[in-house]
């Protein structure tokens, strides 16, 4: 097994950096016996890109739910831009939730909405001074840089899975957030698509500076987009390191996922 | 027998607390006017047409089934005075709530259940937006306003349809057949009847987000939220209609 400490040491750049989302021996049990969470600890530096992998049913998903306070844990701590979000009112809770992004896996497109008002109406919930012509020109500028402007008229029932997660990356993006939480941001994609995303994610971070936790199986996207990748397992994080280092782990359990 | 007991508890104290978040939160800014007057055309105009069939057919059937009993008894006068009188106490307010009950619970129930299983919900709640504020509120509301004007046309169009059957048989004018209802009613009649459907329209559009908001993953549970919807919004009529009458009974 390799030890959390061990890599941590291996990078020294990101010690440099400062901490922008810290969990501390998170723990969250859902009915009696299943324990998801078991003592997750993790650091994400300001501007890296964090990949966490694991098998199905790992806790990945319950990691950063919890961050945003979907989820409320058992036990534990979690820090975000300093501070620990279990103890914020709602209010205070969501100042920090407008600063983050959250991709979710299906995309979670408001169904009875256009591409358009997708995007304007979380502009409009925060932004209540804006007028209709800004609203309509950071809509575009949005869909623009995920390439899908043409998209703005359809309803979301009118777009494929690939366009479903650009539009909703769209959306997240659209509040300028400081952290980005990609959930599955690959998954039920073809090869090419899912490449089109892993390569977004990988402009998002560099134009825009963001700091991302990325849950993933797709080895492609977490090879391309990961500065530091951690493994979970048990509702531990069982290994920490860069794509190259544990693709040569000697676990062979943190291997497969390269294979 | 005991855990069903206990499930059915919790489920009351839940859709409590739930209905309490309610009262909380429709008070505070920002008050969703555009999606609330929204939800009053979905829940209000598009059901026009429903209960106005229904209205029609109940005041239309209702003239038809009473006018034997009344001739018996040389009382076919009064055929337009009860005829009123039971639309508009009891049998127009609950039919109504009950269609309302299976059009507007349900639709709530499945419309909000498939929100929470697509994640939608959470997008909402993730993005700073206060998701019982813009889905739920505005609902509740507009199910609470709306039930009792189609209560109000419902009464209108049985009155309508009642005309119909009466001329069936017979052969009375509109005007004597409205001076007819309007002597047999009092102002009393009304009042009782119309604070109920205030509640009837609480209960609707509340058991419907409720039963919505609180659907487990899966496809499955939205079906099962929609049809759970239907069938306690039903139940919750009949009781509240039960507990109104014995306090109408009381104080008028």
């Amino acid at each position: 097994m390799i030890k959390e400490e061990k890599h941590i040491e291996k990078e020294p750049k990101a010690k440099d950096k400062k901490a922008i989302i810290e969990i501390k021996d998170l723990h969250k049990t859902f009915g009696k016996n299943n324990k998801v969470l078991q003592g997750v600890n993790l650091t994400v530096n300001k501007g890296e890109d964090l990949v966490i992998l694991g098998r199905s049913g790992s806790g990945k998903s319950v990691t950063i739910k919890c961050i945003v306070g979907l989820i409320e844990p058992d036990k534990g701590e979690i820090k975000v831009f300093d501070e620990n979000v279990l103890h914020l009112k709602k209010s205070e809770l969501n100042e920090i939730r407008v600063r983050i992004g959250f991709l979710f896996q299906s995309g979670a497109l408001y169904d009875s909405m256009s591409v358009r008002e997708n995007l304007a109406f979380t502009l409009r919930k925060h932004k209540r001074d804006l007028s209709a012509e800004e609203i309509e020109s950071q809509v575009i500028e949005a869909l623009d840089s995920v390439g899908l402007s043409e998209a703005i008229d359809k309803m979301p029932s009118e777009l494929s899975g690939g366009m479903q997660k650009r539009i909703g990356l769209a959306r997240t993006l659209i509040l300028k957030p400081e952290i980005i939480l990609y959930d599955e941001p690959t998954t039920g994609l073809d090869t090419i698509t899912s490449r089109e995303i892993s390569e977004l994610i990988l402009d998002i971070k560099h134009k825009r500076k963001t700091t991302s936790i990325i849950i993933t199986h797709d080895m492609a996207c977490a090879k391309l987009t990961a500065d530091r990748i951690m493994v979970l397992k048990d509702g531990v994080i069982h290994a920490e390191g860069t794509y190259e280092e544990l693709e040569k782990s000697e676990d062979e359990w943190v291997r497969s996922f390269f294979q | 027998m005991i855990l069903t007991l206990k499930n059915t508890f919790e489920e009351v104290g839940n859709a409590t607390l739930f209905a309490k978040q309610f009262f909380k939160e429709v008070f505070i800014p920002p008050y969703e006017t555009r999606q609330f007057l929204k939800q009053c055309y979905i829940i209000g105009y598009k059901s026009l047409p429903l209960v106005a069939i229904t209205g029609f057919i109940m005041g239309l059937v209702l003239t038809m089934q009473s006018r034997p009993t009344l001739v018996k008894f040389g009382a076919e006068s009064w055929l337009p005075g009860m005829v009123a009188l039971s639309l508009i106490r009891e049998i127009a307010p609950v039919i109504t709530a009950l269609i309302c009950a299976g059009k507007i619970s349900s639709g709530i129930g499945a419309e909000l259940g498939s929100m929470k299983v697509t994640e939608q919900i959470d997008a909402m709640e993730v993005s700073a937006i206060n998701p019982y504020n813009y889905l739920v509120v505005t609902r509740i509301l507009a199910c609470t306003l709306m039930v009792p004007i189609l209560v109000f046309f419902a009464d209108a169009i049985g009155i309508m349809g009642g005309y119909v059957g009466v001329n069936i048989h017979g052969d009375v004018n509109f005007r004597r057949y409205l001076t007819q209802i309007i002597q047999s009613l009092e102002f009393l009649d009304l009042i009782p009847a119309t604070i109920k459907t205030f509640f009837f329209g609480f209960f609707i559009g509340m058991i419907g987000c409720y039963k919505g908001f609180n659907a487990a993953n899966g496809t499955e549970s939205v079906g099962r939220a929609a049809n759970s919807a239907v069938v306690t919004a039903s139940l919750t009529i009949f009781i509240i209609d039960m507990i109104a009458v014995q306090i109408t009974d009381l104080f008028f």
